[in-house]
């Protein structure tokens, strides 16, 4: 089978909703034994059952906020070496520049980037990702290909996020670790669903901009994931998939 | 409502001197744009504590209206 995953074990953040789900299901379906990390206990529950239900792989949970350092530290330490990492916990919020409030940069850059540095700094140091493992960074085409108004604080996360994987690329080749990033358009998941700021109307317009005419879905990021987890990408490092149904085309 | 229209004044890059009143259908000026609306979103968030809605601010069309409409969520 092509992009098999069969026999890796896939640390997955963000399992518990949106893309971060639909990549845990994915690779349970390739054949992976999925980690998941979440906050949500129920969503988490349901995932669970839902991952058992594809295989019978040793498929398990971490509960924890991974701007709690300490927490991101312990469960570090109870892993099994990784064959991949997959990092899409994030937030979005918008604010134009004159409203942007410090305290709310620090949580969107604590998770957005900072957990994500702190994860695979911590995964490194305790020799956690084995040889030819693979490491996809959920970035965004915002802050990397292209911005939008009231965005900035998200573009700043995501731009900083990208610059982290393109180093992290360069410095783990040595061990023959690679990482990339799939940069996805907007996804109909909570992420966007919370936000509350367009309109029914500009949401409607807004989808008329991209060229493939609708949203993706989170199953769309999940096949790169997928494809740049997998054995056959074992020649791709320090880059980037788009998947916006064609927007930064304009 | 007269510091509801002048904190509404101040999200507008209004070069020109524009006179705003409660009637004022606020939509249709030429300075609307979509950052303005996110502007006065997060305005009326930080001043009044009111989460508004991009619905919300498409569901009324002048500045009394759409203050009225903050007074009910507060
Ligand atoms: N949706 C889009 O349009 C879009 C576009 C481009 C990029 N992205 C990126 O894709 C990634 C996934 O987003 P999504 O759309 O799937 O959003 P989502 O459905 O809201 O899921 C976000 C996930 O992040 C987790 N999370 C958030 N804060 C956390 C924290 N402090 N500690 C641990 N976990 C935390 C959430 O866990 P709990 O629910 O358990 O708390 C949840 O599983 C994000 O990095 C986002 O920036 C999304």
């Amino acid at each position: 089978m092509l992009f098999s995953l069969s026999g890796k074990n896939i640390l997955i953040t963000g399992a518990t909703s949106g893309i971060g789900r639909a990549a845990a299901v994915m690779c349970a379906k390739q054949g992976a034994r999925v980690l998941c990390i979440g906050r949500n206990e129920e969503r988490m529950c349901s995932l669970l059952t839902e991952l058992h239900s594809i295989s019978s792989a040793e498929h398990s949970s971490y509960l924890l906020d991974l701007t709690n350092n300490q927490s991101l530290v312990d469960c570090v330490r109870e892993l099994p070496p990784l064959d991949g990492l997959v990092l899409a916990a994030g937030i979005n919020k918008w604010k134009p520049i004159p409203f942007i409030k410090l305290e709310e940069i620090h949580e969107l850059i604590n998770i957005n980037t900072i957990a994500a540095i702190s994860l695979l700094k911590e995964i490194c140091k305790k020799k956690k990702l084995k040889e030819c493992s693979s490491v996809v960074f959920v970035s965004s085409i915002a802050g990397v290909y292209t911005t939008s108004m009231g965005n900035a604080m998200y573009a700043v996360s995501k731009g900083g996020l990208q610059a982290f994987m393109k180093t992290a690329a360069l410095e783990l080749s040595s061990k023959g670790i690679r990482c990339n990033s799939v940069n996805p358009g907007r996804i109909e998941t909570d992420l966007i669903k919370n936000n509350t700021q367009l309109s029914d109307e500009e949401i409607r317009m807004d989808i008329n901009r991209y060229p493939l005419k609708r949203y993706g879905t989170p199953l769309d990021v999940a096949y790169s994931i997928v494809f740049l987890l997998s054995d056959e990408t074992s020649w791709i490092t320090g880059t980037d998939i788009v998947v916006d149904g064609g927007l930064t085309l304009k | 409502m007269e510091k509801f229209i002048e904190l509404f004044a101040e999200q507008l890059d209004a070069m020109s001197e524009v006179t705003l009143n409660a009637d004022t259908r606020f939509r249709e000026l030429d300075e609307w744009t979509s950052l303005v609306a996110l502007s006065i979103i997060a305005m009326v968030d930080e001043e009044y504590g009111v989460s508004l809605s991009g619905n919300d601010i498409r569901s009324v069309n002048t500045l009394g209206e759409l203050y009225n409409l903050i007074q009910e969520k507060l």
